[in-house]
């Protein structure tokens, strides 16, 4: 059914003097689904997010949220829509509880925000001026004014940017959360963990396009790299010495000994380290069974599964973080 | 309209949170007529102010001018410019809030603190220099907010044109002070050279101390229609300017 979904974006573009913020993107998200948008700074993210939002007038494309048009429908849409914003600020002298009473008169409908304060750990801060919260702290009222109105669909533009890992953990149990109640949410990160962790379905986006669009297993699935095994074939620090090889006459590695294996893509061999690129579930086991069979040693076994950073480095031929 | 309320319910606890804006608007005209009120006294004074009136009656109107020029050349420009470069308006648009709601809530809570600057320095006035008054309260307070909403209108127009709060600041300053003391509204006229006075009729707070001397005097409206029509028509090109080139970001 199409109601399902509640975003709908086709073509959309965005430029900003000769530069194209957003370079025709198209794109659904369903209904209470957490959908990402992952990319490096400038990639044209949060422009996109406020295309969505209806603050900013896309140059051309079709926006659709809750089957409303966001420049037309912009006050029916803030209505149903919560909104957290990258660069926002209340004003100083404002307390935490003042904050939430007012924003909640601006909407028809508004839930309690006592409960909410309880659920987002800011009940004890709730006569404290917005001034004298931490980062944190800021970040979690502009949550809970984002949800104050009991939205069907909430956005959240680089919420965790800023803060200290055991912070960011716990935002992204409080967006599960959120989708528990039945809220999409559509958010924007730099961070590729938080996507992989977090998001059902995540867009890849990079100069204004997207590069890339599934759930994280998918896209790292793709790749057909998604585990990475590295070992050594000696367990020396050093090349192996002439006496040494002397000792083990018979061994030789020959590295279509496991690049014939099952879900194996590559193997590249550097030396006495061994890369093996591939997936399944059995490719571990059978990478270990065919040395052995074989009577290869080897040392420092290691498995490592790709990522989104991965996925990125793959797509771009760059890393995210530069 | 609950919106509104809470809203300049909320703009006028946070305008009294902040000790310098509260200083200016609500204290310093006071301070400035017990000041002069103590030098000078309040005997009747016709010869320099040409009716049964002394200093300190005819400072009261004239410190009006003060109140009014602090709040919307310094309060407003300065408020405005700085809530919008730091986000605080961007968090206001992303809710259904309509933009005229926060202006118009904005403004009253503007008017209240102008009205309240006003209450305290004529109670002041009464109390300690037993001050007098000719004309009608419900004359006076009419006219007093004609002035207010002419000038907060300049207010916004100059919070519209100037990007960040700094300069909101230096441009507030720069039209407000020489203003100040060349428009009656500081100092009398009287004490000015022929000379500057011709420049104070090019001042738009001039016509804010005359009207409000003039009723406070007992003068018709009729006699003071060139500072009605003067102080209509800023706030009628104010208000469009102002509209038309107002940033949320």
């Amino acid at each position: 059914m199409q109601s399902e979904d509640v975003i709908k974006v086709e073509g959309l573009r965005k430029r900003y003097g000769s530069v194209a913020a957003v370079d025709g993107i198209s794109f659904q998200v369903r209904a209470g689904e957490i959908f990402g948008m992952v990319g490096p700074n400038g990639s044209g993210k949060t422009t996109t997010i406020e295309c969505i939002e209806g603050l900013r007038q896309p140059d051309a494309g079709v926006v659709q949220v809750l089957e409303l048009d966001p420049q037309r429908d912009a006050y029916t849409l803030r209505e149903r829509a919560g909104i957290q914003l990258q660069s926002s600020n209340l004003p100083n002298r404002m307390r935490v509880e003042e904050a939430l009473d007012l924003f909640a008169s601006f909407y028809r409908q508004t839930d309690d925000w006592r409960p909410l304060l309880e659920d987002l750990g800011l009940s004890d801060k709730r006569r404290a001026f917005f001034n004298q919260l931490s980062g944190g702290q800021k970040q979690r009222l502009f949550v809970a004014l984002a949800l104050i109105n009991r939205p069907e669909i909430v956005f959240l533009d680089e919420l965790t940017t800023g803060l200290d890992p055991q912070a960011r953990h716990a935002t992204w149990d409080l967006i599960r959360d959120i989708r528990e109640r039945g809220t999409t949410v559509f958010l924007t990160t730099h961070f590729m963990e938080e996507a992989e962790r977090l998001c059902d379905r995540v867009a890849i986006l990079d100069c204004g396009r997207i590069i890339a669009l599934d759930t994280p297993t998918n896209l790292v699935n793709k790749l057909g790299m998604a585990t990475r095994i590295t070992f050594q074939l000696n367990g020396h620090n050093h090349p192996p010495s002439d006496s040494e090889l002397k000792g083990f006459p018979g061994i030789v590695f020959n590295p279509s000994l496991i690049g014939a294996l099952d879900g194996v893509r590559r193997v590249e061999q550097e030396g006495d380290e061994v890369v093996v690129y591939g997936q399944g579930d059995g490719l571990v086991v059978g990478v270990i069974k065919s040395l052995e069979a074989a009577s290869i040693p080897f040392y420092n076994f290691r498995t490592e599964q790709a990522n989104l950073e991965d996925v990125f480095l793959a797509l771009t031929g760059r890393a995210i973080r530069n | 309209m609950r919106g509104l309320m809470k809203l300049i319910v909320m703009q006028f606890k946070l305008y009294l949170r902040e000790p310098v804006a509260f200083f200016f608007s609500l204290a310093y005209p006071t301070l400035l007529l017990l000041l002069f009120g103590f030098i000078y006294g309040n005997a009747p004074d016709p010869a320099f102010w040409g009716r049964e009136f002394g200093t300190v009656d005819a400072s009261v109107p004239a410190y009006a001018g003060i109140i009014i020029g602090t709040v919307a050349l310094m309060g407003i420009p300065i408020d405005t410019a700085a809530n919008r470069e730091n986000g605080v308006l961007r968090r206001y648009r992303a809710t259904p809030l309509r933009p005229a709601v926060y202006l118009v809530a904005s403004v009253v809570m503007y008017l209240v603190v102008a009205l309240l600057g006003m209450v305290i320095l004529v109670v002041t006035g009464k109390l300690v220099f037993g001050l007098r008054m000719a004309g009608s309260w419900l004359d006076v307070l009419a006219a007093f907010v004609l002035c207010a909403l002419a000038f907060y209108s300049v207010g916004y127009l100059v919070a519209s044109l100037t990007p960040t709060a700094r300069l909101a600041q230096v441009v507030g300053m720069v039209v407000f002070f020489p203003m100040m003391f060349l428009s009656g509204a500081g100092l009398p006229l009287q004490l000015l050279p022929e000379g500057l006075r011709r420049v104070s009729d090019f001042l738009p707070l001039t016509y804010v101390v005359r009207l409000l001397q003039g009723l406070w005097f007992g003068d018709a409206w009729s006699k003071l229609w060139l500072p009605v029509l003067v102080l209509v028509g800023i706030l009628l090109v104010g208000t469009i300017a102002s509209a038309r080139l107002f940033r949320w970001e």
